[in-house]
């Protein structure tokens, strides 16, 4: 039976001066530790400034642009809005055929295209299947953070038949170039619904089993239970969304409060972190939960729509040039495996863009990192960024 | 409350703040289908105080800032476009203002929304805006010492930069 | 002993060459830098994962340059970027290999044309071995990749290179 957690959450000492029980004075001082670009924690390119005093984190400065690939600049400069995808594969790579999605169904509500509703169904399995793929990512090297190696060997091998999948129906692995404006780039192959439902059912039981694992092992609870707390007022003023928002008890997931595509028509549940195991709302370990739980929901989503997937073409009939009106403008948000994928296009009229805006959701989400970050210790703050879930891709753009 | 509502309403406060609206010839509420999105022009040195009041008022809660852009419209001026949401009400609202790249200066709305500040430290990054009130301006994508704003329109990328060469 | 075990006639003598020892010992045990920048780190995490599993050629992943002996560069190299990897590269000790993965590390990638932060290939800040093609490329690509530096790597010599005659 595991026990709650009774950690404190913010440490308090005073810098200064330490005295010893012999009565003789010590001067401590705060220290300047560079967590740099190239650190073991997987994540990615990420620069952490912190300001320390022996173990606990007075201040903690992130620097970003490490891996800035300007994907607006080249969104401009494309000859057409059709080659800016690939692009956008590029931005999250844990998570590309979202992002490809964000973008796509951005110029066809500029357009005004209606996709053949095959279009959408398969467009939903493939974000899915994709969304549990980038939470796998995830997960497995929140495990490593924590200093348990296990969990990244199991993930990795269940991303393994998603990957399968993918291949089959692109070529692609990892950076997919699929969902294409209008449609898709091909239809799916003859064996990728039966290799689906075996993926489903292959699936559910390592859930359990990772979960069994990880998750609510009393270790890896205790060290992510009341950490890196995030209030729910603080999440809205920085505009944090995805898992990160629903792991503060905010009951808001674009998928079906925004909705797009056939969402609607599919039975799900929006998981919420609910504070359980005395945990608090906010902190790490709901926020691992609520991917835990969103994976299990996208199996019951993928396992809907291949049932109810309808005949029909894969490219609906759009123009040759795709021309959107002078003046045109656009934002669409998607719900991104981080979070709020936005895509902010302006058209003037020719052929290639005139402005792409993309709104990572990893980059908003970070941004809220040296709010929680003080008064923790060091090691509990390689958990918060890690809970924090970025991808540096979609930080830098 | 649609963009026409929010448009009354502000002018009532605010008055001369709004330079010049368009509302969609479609009409209606931005926020329901695929209705492009109809926008309030407001002006640069108002900005903190228009987003305060449509932050806090009871009808309007637009306490969700969903994303901030920066613009060069290619005719002399930059721009800064922001997408408000409120998650009480579920409505939206986009905000424009201009500035002339002679005096690019807008007010910040980094005390109105915490998101704000990465966001406005980008425009400055790579738009050359600079953003009065800022808490921390300065330079967040690309090296401190990167020398010119490569979303501009007429941005030439340097030779050298500390002996690497850039171009191909 | 694996592939050594009772593969010979005589007992406890074993004649090579100083060379074949130290490139045999060189080539089967090359430390790689935990170092993931972009798209090309997932490939490469793969590649050390079970199903592909680059640890049965001797590449295991170690956190710090100093014990390392190789250098997957996998992912875009930015020029924020450039400088912190030509520091890294002079904290590894020697003998030290550079393996670059990936379209973007080799020259630029998609990013070539317009992209104003980005190195055009990472051989312009350190010198490189084993270049990998792929955007990004397979786990098996990148096994191929550290095969072909361990036959680089069989090749060399203790011996002082006779300079060129110009």
């Amino acid at each position: 039976m595991l026990q709650p957690p009774t950690l404190p959450t913010n440490y308090t000492i005073k810098p200064g001066h330490i005295k010893t029980s012999t009565g003789k004075t010590i001067r401590t001082e705060e220290m300047i530790v560079n967590m740099g670009p190239q650190h073991p924690s997987t994540h990615g390119v990420l620069r952490l400034e912190i300001v320390i005093d022996g173990e606990i984190v007075r201040e903690c400065i992130p620097h970003i642009g490490y891996l800035h690939r300007c994907f607006e600049k080249h969104a401009e400069q494309m000859t057409n809005y059709q080659q800016v995808i690939p692009y956008t594969d590029r931005m999250d790579y844990c998570s590309a055929m979202t992002n490809e999605w964000g973008y796509a169904l951005a110029v066809e509500r500029m357009l005004k295209i209606e996709v053949p509703e095959r279009v959408e169904y398969i467009r939903v399995i493939m974000a899915e299947l994709q969304r549990i793929a980038s939470h796998l990512i995830a997960v497995g090297t929140y495990g490593i953070d924590s200093g348990a190696f296990t969990p990244f060997l199991y993930t990795f091998i269940d991303r393994e038949p998603i990957l399968d999948l993918f291949e089959m129906t692109c070529g692609a692995r990892l950076l997919y170039n699929y969902i294409w404006i209008g449609g898709l780039s091909h239809d799916l192959p003859p064996k990728f619904i039966e290799q689906a439902k075996e993926f489903c059912k292959y699936f559910r039981p390592r859930l359990k089993q990772f979960n069994d694992l990880l998750s609510y092992n009393e270790i890896f609870v205790k060290r992510t239970a009341n950490v890196g707390v995030i209030p729910k007022d603080v999440a809205i003023n920085y505009a944090i969304s995805g898992p990160q928002l629903r792991g503060c008890g905010v009951d808001w997931d674009l998928r079906r409060d925004d909705p797009y595509s056939v969402y609607h028509k599919l039975d799900w549940q929006v998981q919420v972190g609910k504070g359980e195991l005395g945990t608090s709302l906010g902190d790490c370990w709901n926020r691992h939960m609520v991917r835990m739980r969103e994976m299990e929901q996208s199996l019951n989503i993928i396992e809907q729509a291949l049932a109810g997937l309808p005949e029909g073409n894969v490219k609906a009939a759009i123009p040759k040039r795709i021309r959107p009106d002078k003046d045109a403008e656009i934002y669409v948000r998607t719900e991104g495996s981080r979070g709020e994928l936005g895509y902010y296009i302006i058209s003037d009229g020719t052929a290639s863009p005139f402005r792409v805006k993309a709104r990572g959701p990893a980059f908003v989400n970070l941004s809220v990192l040296p709010e929680i970050a003080r008064g923790c210790m060091l090691a509990d703050l390689v958990l918060i960024a890690g809970s924090i879930d970025i991808v540096l891709g979609e930080v830098d753009r | 409350m649609t963009a026409q509502e929010v448009f009354t309403v502000l002018k009532a406060q605010f008055g001369d703040a709004l330079t010049e609206e368009k509302i969609s010839a479609a009409g209606g509420s931005a926020a329901v289908g695929y209705a492009l999105q109809e926008w309030i022009s407001i002006a640069p040195e108002k900005t903190k105080d228009i987003c305060f009041f449509l932050r806090d008022d009871n009808e309007m809660q637009f306490d969700y800032l969903s994303c901030l852009s920066g613009v060069d419209y290619n005719n002399g001026k930059l721009g800064i476009v922001y997408h408000l949401f409120s998650m009480v009400h579920k409505h939206k609202l986009v905000l424009k203002t201009l500035c002339t790249k002679d005096h690019p200066h807008i007010q910040s709305v980094s005390e109105v929304w915490g998101t704000a500040n990465w966001h406005e430290r980008e425009v400055f990054d790579l738009f050359g805006i600079t953003i009065d009130g800022h808490p921390d301006l300065r330079r967040i994508l690309l090296p401190d010492d990167w020398v010119g704003n490569p979303l501009r329109k007429d941005y030439k990328v340097q030779e050298f930069y500390h002996g690497i060469k850039v171009p191909y | 002993m694996g592939l050594l075990d009772q593969q010979f006639e005589n007992d406890n003598v074993f004649i090579t060459s100083l060379d074949g020892l130290f490139n045999w010992a060189r080539l089967s045990s090359l430390w790689q830098m935990q170092f993931g920048l972009a798209c090309c780190a997932i490939e490469m995490m793969a590649a050390s994962a079970s199903h592909f599993d680059s640890m049965r050629f001797g590449v295991i992943p170690r956190a710090t340059p100093r014990q390392t002996d190789v250098m997957f560069v996998a992912g875009t190299v930015t020029i924020k970027m450039a400088q912190r990897i030509k520091r890294l590269y002079d904290q590894m000790a020697e003998p030290r290999y550079v393996i670059s993965m990936g379209s973007c590390s080799n020259c630029g990638g998609p990013y070539w044309e317009h992209g104003y932060s980005v190195l055009k290939g990472v051989d312009r800040v350190i010198p490189v071995d084993v270049y990998i093609p792929g955007c990004p490329p397979r786990p098996e690509a990148l096994l191929e990749g550290i095969m072909k530096l361990q036959e680089k790597i069989r090749h060399e010599s203790l011996a002082k290179k006779k300079s060129i005659a110009v």
